[in-house]
């Protein structure tokens, strides 16, 4: 008899991914500007580093919210004592109020429906459990984030069927895109049950656009199943076009009385928008009672600690704080993003063109020895261990297409940024001049008459050159 | 349109448990605004120690603070979402487990695992260890939240252990084999026994021979043991209280195949009383497990800001030590509060040692040995005394007429007043049943010329 059941034993938690490889070798020999100078610049870690000073300064100012204390008195024993699965009030209205203000209170939330639990993962995880059996399955648009493969399958044994977009159209979702994934179902025998999208998306670094959020909404209305829209990164936006949420769609279209109001979940997260995943503050948001209902049982498995949630409320409650904290971290990013753009423009390496997210999209098939895989991988080596930067393969974010790459900026200072940017340049320039190299040998091999012209073309001694300095 | 798991009602949150719980939310007792409300004696928290904990953040107001030698730490908290947990609080939390069982079994750090509650720890041993339709075997009466936190999205069974008021609810051999065959008999595959020691909601510590008994059990039948000990700090009396893993050492059982099928679920939540911190643990000797469950662990982590205050608080030798001292006496000063209270009317208890309740034998108020005049004897109380006390059945006991009673919740005050109120309660029923008793007497003398028949419910 197995000892262990088989979710212990297997590999379905996705870890051996090399979205989790590259963050183990980067632990391994990390980066430090005066300790370790070589080391490897962690640029696959989605985290947002800008803006803990508003949130420090805050702190500063209003001890009480950490030490347990209202009004100069202590609630210490309240707060020790509350484990009810329904949350802090005050703290379910400060994050409803927090949400409406990131959609420029274009949209509003009512506090009963929005369910607490530790972190979005958790979240996910809970709807998974909520809307679908074992073996039945949800439809993502690739690329997605790698974490999905664990969160949404590990445990609840759903199947995760891709909706493949393409660099054609700047990886939009599509109707032919969207009906193909739902007969891919269908032909292994896997029950739709709902989409679930990233919105804006990670690890694409766009807002979704309205024409695909209707797309998506007609196509969950015809085939009557449900649509999650992890919205973790909707107070990241930081240039237009803005963020259209799910929910503004819904009302736009005057969806309230229908049946698909019942059908769509929004899942949310401090740990983007604030840079706090530490804290493990994950929502989820729905229409449907026996959801909210189902959810908040569930979230017993994972409720947020009580002293954060008092912290968290008394820090979202402070409407001057949270005016100024969203507006001064879009702007940070934008400036940290405009930072990575350029400086890959000028080592010739273009990214699509994102409003939103910690990452940049960055198209690296220029530099793959072929378009496979293979060579995708090849080159990700090179790049976590000649180059030193942990960046995150497109295959890992199950991309469709061979050559790109996810790489963060907001998780480390501007002068790291600089750095990693440089070393990638010469990397570059290297593998250019390798190239031209190849080429060279390759032509004058094909053509004797030319040698003595390409002779003095080569400079054996400046290659060896650039690649020293690529290992320093 | 929506999964089984949420559409039914397989969370087990239908029951008397949480019905009285929901009860009292609705007409909560308070000894000035609402002094005829019903007194919650049916959450088993512990707040009778929290002054201390108090008194060490006020003294300690970096550890709240999130400062360390006045240096914030904010920043490395605020991103530290490594689910391996803090290395500090790991170091002081497996300090605190030794303590506990007075220094007799060493813990190590790596084979700790963090979790939202031990309600998220119990959960994940479970999706570890077992597959669908798989069953553990637990012996009875135990906790109600097992049905959903064991269950309910894991799809495992629990088998149960009877056990009874005849040897106070210790576990046999005989009744372990039978539940295990029942379990065959219904088909299920039985992956290991669950049990909580000390119990909820008898109170009491396992003793080493039950302890011995699960030990050989589970080493013929090749299955696990988990032994939630949850309560292990609340022990305050003899016999003292003994660890699973205490038991094995003591047999030498450290180098079999046994040593790595034991598994301790623990939490901070009823020694410290703080369930509101969702601080619970694994502690496994199997690396497969420690591994699986390190992983699982990311879909309820403890926030960060927690470990650190709980490390800073734990790593103190001399606020522990003090605390688990004055923590036991004032526990056990009032269950002996309860005990005498409910004795003055008339009211047994089974003798206990450890927990925050006690298990009180009300079979003599019941109108007839069957579950439904407990539920009769439970309504009453709810609704008539205004007391949430859960009825046995909700613990899937055997035996109808045992409530779980607990103390440490309530001021002294309002201990003192449920105590009266069950007193006139009791006097009211004995009035009542003293005529029906009459009246079945006569009958039974116009039956039978011969003996005077006493009651056993006197």
């Amino acid at each position: 008899m197995r000892l262990l059941s088989r979710k212990a034993t297997c590999n379905t938690h996705g870890q051996d991914s090399s979205y989790f490889l590259g963050w183990q070798e980067y632990e391994k020999n990390p980066y430090d500007e005066i300790k370790n100078p070589t080391g490897i610049i962690q640029m696959g870690l989605a985290e947002n580093q800008l803006s803990f000073d508003l949130l420090e300064s805050w702190l500063a100012n209003n001890q009480d919210a950490s030490g347990f204390k209202k009004d100069g008195q202590s609630i210490f024993r309240e707060l020790a004592l509350f484990q009810d699965y329904h949350g802090l009030p005050a703290f379910k209205k400060a994050m409803v109020e927090f949400m409406a203000e990131i959609r420029g209170n274009k949209v509003t939330f009512d506090q009963n429906k929005i369910v607490l639990t530790a972190g979005a993962t958790s979240a996910n995880e809970t709807l998974m459990f909520c809307l679908a059996e074992p073996g039945e399955a949800f439809l993502l648009p690739t690329p997605y984030y790698p974490g999905f493969d664990r969160d949404l399958k590990w445990r609840t044994e759903v199947e995760i069927v891709p909706i493949q977009c393409t660099s054609v159209n700047d990886f939009k979702i599509t109707a032919p895109a969207l009906e193909e994934a739902f007969q891919e179902a269908q032909k292994r025998n896997l029950r739709v049950k709902g989409v679930l999208v990233t919105n804006p998306s990670n690890p694409l670094g766009t807002t979704i656009t309205r024409n695909e959020l209707n797309l998506l909404l007609s196509f969950i209305t015809e085939k009557s199943i449900h649509l999650i829209s992890d919205e973790i990164y909707s107070g990241t936006v930081f240039s237009s076009p803005g963020f259209v949420s799910i929910m503004e769609v819904l009302k736009d279209r005057n969806c309230e009385s229908t049946q698909v109001w019942n059908r769509v979940h929004v899942v949310y997260s401090l740990s983007k928008d604030l840079g706090l995943p530490g804290f493990r503050v994950g929502a989820i948001y729905s229409n449907d009672d026996m959801v909210v209902s189902a959810a908040t049982k569930m979230s017993s498995f994972g409720l947020v600690s009580s002293q954060t949630q008092y912290l968290l409320a008394a820090l979202l409650s402070d409407k001057k704080f949270t005016r100024n904290y969203i507006l001064e971290n879009q702007t940070r990013l934008k400036q940290r993003q405009q930072l990575l753009v350029k400086g890959l423009e000028k080592a010739g390496i273009s990214c699509l063109k994102s409003n939103a997210g910690l990452f940049c999209w960055v198209n690296l098939k220029h530099l793959l020895s072929s378009n496979m895989f293979d060579a995708e991988m090849e080159l990700w080596k090179e790049i976590v261990h000649q180059v030193k930067l942990n960046i995150s393969p497109g295959s890992s974010c199950h991309c469709t297409e061979p050559g790109w790459f996810r790489v963060c900026f907001a998780n480390m200072s501007e002068e790291t940024l600089n750095l990693a940017v440089q070393r990638l340049k010469s990397f570059v320039e290297s593998m250019n001049n390798n190239r031209s190299h190849h080429q060279l040998l390759k032509n004058s091999r094909r053509s004797k008459s030319l040698t003595s012209k390409w002779v003095f073309r080569l400079s054996f001694d400046h290659d060896r050159e650039s690649e020293e300095t690529i290992a320093r | 349109m929506l999964s089984a798991k949420a559409s039914r009602d397989s969370h087990g949150q239908d029951s008397s448990y949480f019905i009285g719980w929901q009860e009292y939310e609705k007409n909560p007792y308070h000894d000035v605004r609402n002094p005829t409300g019903i007194i919650q004696m049916g959450l088993a928290e512990n707040q009778l120690s929290f002054d201390l904990i108090e008194s060490w953040i006020a003294r300690n107001p970096d550890a709240v603070g999130l400062k360390k030698n006045g240096a914030s730490m904010f920043k490395e908290l605020a991103l530290f979402q490594d689910y391996h947990g803090l290395p500090a609080f790991k170091n002081a939390l497996v300090k605190f487990m030794a303590e506990i069982r007075g220094n007799k079994v060493k813990f190590d750090p790596n084979k700790l695992v963090l979790t939202a509650g031990s309600t998220s720890a119990n959960e994940t041993l479970m999706f570890c260890l077992a597959e669908r339709g798989d069953a553990f075997l637990l012996p009875t009466p135990y906790y109600p939240g097992f049905d959903r936190d064991l269950k309910w999205r894991t799809g495992v069974e629990i088998v149960p252990i009877h056990c009874s008021s005849s040897n106070d609810f210790q576990i046999t051999m005989p009744e372990l084999e039978k539940s295990y065959q029942e379990a065959q008999r219904l088909d299920l595959k039985v992956k290991g026994v669950f049990i909580t020691n000390p119990s909820n909601p008898l109170g009491t510590t396992m003793t080493r021979d039950e302890l011995n008994h699960l030990i050989s059990f589970s080493m013929a039948k090749n299955i696990h043991i988990v032994s939630d000990e949850i309560y292990s700090g609340t022990a305050f009396d003899c016999p003292k209280f003994i660890s699973i893993i205490e038991a094995l050492m003591d047999r030498h059982l450290e180098n079999t195949d046994i040593w790595s099928r034991i598994h301790i679920v623990y939490s901070l939540s009823k020694d410290l009383g703080l369930p509101g911190f969702r601080v619970g643990m694994i502690y496994s000797n199997n690396e497969t497990v420690v591994s699986a469950a390190t992983k699982m662990s990311s879909f309820g982590l403890i926030s960060s800001q927690t470990q650190y205050l709980l490390s800073r608080m734990l790593s103190q030798s001399k606020f522990t030590s003090n605390y688990m001292e004055k923590n036991r006496k004032r526990l056990r000063k009032r269950k002996e509060m309860l005990v005498s209270g409910l004795q003055s009317a008339g009211i047994k208890c089974l003798k206990s040692n450890a927990g925050l309740f006690c298990w009180v034998d009300m079979r003599h108020l019941l109108s007839s040995q069957t579950f439904e005049a407990e539920e009769e004897l439970w309504k009453n109380i709810l609704y008539g005394v205004r007391l949430n006390i859960p009825p046995g059945s909700s613990c899937h006991c055997s035996e109808p007429g045992w409530f779980r009673i607990c103390f440490a919740n309530l001021s002294e005050g309002t201990l003192k007043a449920a105590m009266k109120r069950i007193k006139n309660f009791v006097g009211h029923n004995y009035q009542e049943m003293a005529c029906d008793q009459r009246s079945t007497f006569y009958k039974w003398l116009s039956k039978i010329l011969s003996n005077n028949h006493e009651s056993d419910r006197y």
